[in-house]
């Protein structure tokens, strides 16, 4: 007869995410010579997407931010078209496809500077507010039209368009490039007028909004989150929920950086992928799979009788 | 078929992003990456 005895906890890569989130943040910002040089990193390597929200005009940035690069490519669409050039924004779309078939929204919850970001200032001792499910929403709306329909309809006598996220929401820009840039390079100084304290104003509400919600940025206006969340049911890491095993206790969801319930839909766009839930499941009731192998938590186990 | 659909999303994005590495678009981004965003930064 089996006996069921705590196992000693093993502790997986999901244990330590943190670390990973500030690896890949600093890996993704790598060129500290920018800072004293009062510039933006230069190499060739720059275009290259990364596969977060991270802004290529932080001085140090080593690569290109997608949902920046895909506004690029639909402002210039309508121009490019007219003098019939080739450039379609396959590159950072396929980028992007490539990402999301392969692992969904996990670089939200493991390699996105922004993410780790307000993770960390959610930690500020406050009251915490829960977001309405009806907002998550919104972030589509953020992709439709600031990234998409807005940059490729409204241009000007030339047919370029606008890169309208970066320009009107995108705080990441602002904490990451435009606080930086004003404190480096003093000849933008001058150029300092509404657009700028807009964006500031933005952030600093977003700062404040970090610190009552969970990642109300991903979740609510993040079109990078949105697009990579449609691949979740569809990409080849895969979460599971096991009926029999899950107790309906809720520990997953109160652990939830994004407040999900994960047994009531396993691949919910929503899902960042962080996998803490596999960790908190006292039961061994949620796996992940990817390439048929499955990852689920160990902490019950079966002892075999001496 | 439900099986498949990741590998054929897959293959799909990696055919598209080679096509938009070979029509050029690299560089596109490269230029558009190593110049300061003025939108980006809120002066634009």
């Amino acid at each position: 007869m089996g006996v069921v005895t705590k196992a000693k906890p093993t502790r997986k890569p999901r244990d330590r995410r943190h670390r990973y989130q500030a690896f890949f943040a600093l890996a993704m910002n790598a060129w500290i010579p920018s800072w004293f040089k009062g510039g933006i990193f230069q190499g060739g390597v720059k275009g290259v997407c990364v596969p977060a929200l991270n802004c290529y005009s932080c001085p140090s940035a080593m690569g290109a931010c997608p949902i920046g690069a895909m506004q690029t490519f639909f402002a210039g669409l309508r121009f490019n078209l007219s003098v019939a050039q080739k450039k379609f924004g396959l590159y950072v779309a396929g980028f992007l496809a490539t990402v999301g078939s392969a692992v969904g929204r996990m670089p939200c919850g493991w390699v996105c500077p922004f993410g780790f970001v307000q993770e960390l200032v959610h930690k500020v001792p406050s009251p915490k507010i829960k977001i309405p499910h009806f907002l998550t929403y919104f972030r589509y709306v953020v992709l439709a039209t600031t990234v998409v329909a807005l940059p490729l309809l409204i241009v000007d006598q030339f047919g370029y368009g606008q890169t309208w996220f970066c320009k009107w929401i995108c705080p990441a820009g602002t904490l990451e490039a435009g606080i930086p840039l004003m404190l480096i390079k003093a000849d933008l100084r001058p150029l300092i007028g509404f657009m700028y304290y807009w964006k500031l104003g933005l952030l600093a509400l977003f700062l404040v909004w970090f610190v009552l919600s969970r990642r109300p940025f991903c979740r609510t206006v993040c079109p990078l989150g949105a697009f990579w969340g449609l691949f979740n049911k569809a990409s080849l890491f895969r979460m599971a929920v096991d009926d029999e095993k899950c107790t309906l206790c809720d520990k997953c969801t109160k652990d939830c950086p994004v407040e999900i319930s994960i047994y009531k839909s396993a691949n919910s766009p929503d899902c960042v992928r962080c996998l803490k839930c596999v960790s908190s499941c006292k039961f061994g009731a949620i796996t992940s799979e990817f390439l048929g192998k499955r990852e689920v938590s160990p902490d019950l186990r079966v002892k075999k009788p001496a | 078929m439900k099986r498949r659909l990741p590998w054929i999303l897959l293959a799909l994005s990696i055919g598209v992003m080679t096509a938009g590495l070979l029509l050029g678009e690299y560089r596109t981004v490269l230029e558009k990456a190593i110049t300061v965003c003025l939108d980006c930064i809120g002066i634009g």
